[in-house]
């Protein structure tokens, strides 16, 4: 990609994403880069570990679409909706192949990308008491702590995907991105991977982060790939920019349910397709409805101190 | 709708709930019902109560019902928006949450509950969307209340799958260091209101839905209940409860009809 970050998501996809990889589409429910999980099936990606907290509809596509053998989580499901059931046929029929999974809770997850982030071996919490978790995921430990009279904990270890990929409102083009709304722990996720690929809703000039710097969730100096991609989160949203696309939600329920009505929908929104562009334009003026009203923040000061 | 056509099982459900958080502050809140019961809550019972969102919100007000855990309207106008780490290591795991809601394929007399699978773990018949957070709100909200309709298939004597802990069952056994909370207090059913024993931990049917018989719990659950030595009635939702529920809540009523 040279000098500049700024590549087309297709170029990022293909430089920085490998067989073989853990990679992260991090995002709570917000600003999930479902573009960027599109173009990763669309170049026919294989063996990827995917990992995220919350594996919604965009994995059951990538994981529908083959491109996984294992997934790392915490939660699994159609967020409001229902069911991934491309997911679910892999794990309880292995149909059309077995998926490979590892399981933990939110802070379990969450705080994996915090050790991963700060070059930890493990992070304890006060989780998993009496729980059946652990028990099915071994590299959840009890231990006793050092200090204050053996408190029990327990501990997971660092995940440090090979590629973290994140949606931002805007983002320069070194890659300091600014996020407002949920931030889910796209942060931590971030820094606690190998590649990082900002996707932005908006390219912005230098001067207007540093307008407001503690907006700023991530930083330049860890990102490898900027992306401007307007409504790449499409079903998904973006604060201040679109809303959630439920009545998509709702119809993969249907979709997802039946093999032959996922390869078809594959076929036609993706492989069929060149890039989110067209995507966009297929998709047409659904997206009119879906834009909110304004409520904007107010403004501090910062101070000149010169 | 009920026989006599003056409300659903599920507003009877919301408005037993809500009553349960008479005086908390803090409330850990899902979408669905328990959405819903938390916002009526706040405008009849507990009027100083803060909602806090699994998606990292707090003091959220809602203009809309929530789609989903992390619906943007939760976002506009709120207190405070969090990373996932604050939320669960400041937020719960420190204690600052007086209540907050959970619910399950599965549930045992002890209020443990199975949101993993049904059947066989490695080779499932249901596979279930697994923990989220329930592991760290169990062990860490002050209170757990219970909101989910009474079955055979789901208010079991064995769970298949224990993943977030309940009481134990056992006298001699003190929920140990390091947990925040002191486990399950309410559940509340299309049919009754339960507590918990303090001794023993189990699950006591406190009061029966209006029209509802004994006879009725004891076909929709796995084990024989506990009964309270004052078995009452749930009072029926009144007429304040029902209209916020029907007009200020849920207008399309897509949760409570």
């Amino acid at each position: 990609m040279g000098e500049s970050k700024v590549a087309s998501m297709h170029d990022a996809v293909a430089e920085l994403v490998r067989d073989g990889d853990t990679v992260a589409i991090e995002g709570f429910t917000h600003l999930i880069c479902f573009a960027a999980g599109h173009e990763i099936i669309r170049q026919r990606r294989r063996d990827l570990t995917l990992a995220r907290m919350t594996p919604d509809v965009v994995y059951d596509q990538m994981i529908g679409a083959g491109v996984a053998r294992k997934l790392i989580f915490s939660w699994l499901g159609n967020p409001g909706v229902g069911s991934l059931h491309a997911v679910r046929r892999r794990i309880e029929q292995a149909d059309p192949e077995p998926l490979e999974i590892e399981e933990y809770s939110h802070f379990g997850m969450v705080c994996r990308y915090v050790a991963g982030a700060s070059n930890l071996p493990f992070f304890p919490i006060r989780s998993y008491f009496e729980s059946d978790i652990p028990g099915v995921n071994p590299s959840i430990k009890p231990m006793r702590s050092p200090y204050e009279d053996g408190t029990e904990v327990y501990v997971v270890p660092p995940l440090r995907p090979d590629v973290t990929i994140v949606q931002a409102q805007r983002a320069t083009a070194d890659g300091d991105a600014q996020i407002w709304g949920l931030l889910g722990c796209q942060k931590e996720a971030a820094f606690a991977a190998e590649r990082v690929i900002v996707v932005c809703e908006e390219l912005v000039e230098d001067a207007v982060v540093r307008q407001d710097p503690n907006r700023t969730v991530i930083p330049g100096v860890v990102v490898d790939a900027v992306v401007e991609q307007p409504f790449a989160c499409h079903p998904s949203y973006a604060q201040g920019y679109y809303d959630r696309d439920n009545g998509f939600y709702l119809e993969w329920e249907q979709i997802s349910k039946d093999p032959a009505a996922l390869e078809a929908w594959l076929k036609e929104w993706v492989y069929d397709l060149g890039s989110h562009a067209d995507y966009l334009e297929k998709l047409g003026d659904r997206f009119e409805h879906l834009k909110p009203g304004e409520r904007w923040s107010g403004q501090v000061n910062y101070g000149e101190y010169a | 709708m009920n026989g006599d056509g003056a409300y659903s099982k599920n507003e009877i459900m919301v408005a037993a709930s809500s009553r349960t958080l008479a005086g908390e502050r803090i409330c850990f809140v899902g979408v669905g019902l328990p959405n819903i019961v938390c916002n009526l809550a706040q405008r009849t019972v507990a009027p100083e109560l803060r909602l806090v969102y699994e998606a990292g919100v707090f003091g959220a007000r809602p203009a809309r019902l929530p789609l989903s855990i992390g619906d943007p309207t939760l976002v506009s106008g709120s207190t405070a928006v969090t990373s996932m780490f604050e939320l669960f290591a400041f937020y719960l795991q420190a204690g600052l949450i007086d209540a907050a809601f959970l619910g399950g394929a599965q549930i045992d007399r002890f209020g443990n509950l199975n949101t993993t699978v049904i059947g066989d773990y490695a080779k499932p018949k249901v596979r279930l969307p697994g923990s989220g957070g329930a592991v760290e709100i169990a062990i860490h909200a002050r209170k757990i209340l219970v909101i989910m309709r009474q079955a055979q298939r789901s208010f079991v004597e064995k769970l298949h799958f224990r993943t977030s802990p309940g009481h134990s069952g056992d006298p001699e056994h003190d929920r140990a260091r390091g947990w925040s909370g002191s486990g399950p207090t309410s559940v509340v059913t299309d049919l009754g209101t339960y507590g918990f024993d303090e001794e023993t931990g189990e699950m006591t049917l406190l009061t029966l839905h209006p029209g509802v018989t004994l006879a009725q719990v004891r076909e929709n659950m796995g084990w024989e209940p506990r009964v309270s030595p004052e078995l009452g009635e749930t009072p029926p939702p009144s007429a304040d409860e029902l209209r916020i529920i029907r007009e200020e809540l849920d207008p399309q009523g897509v949760a409570t009809s």
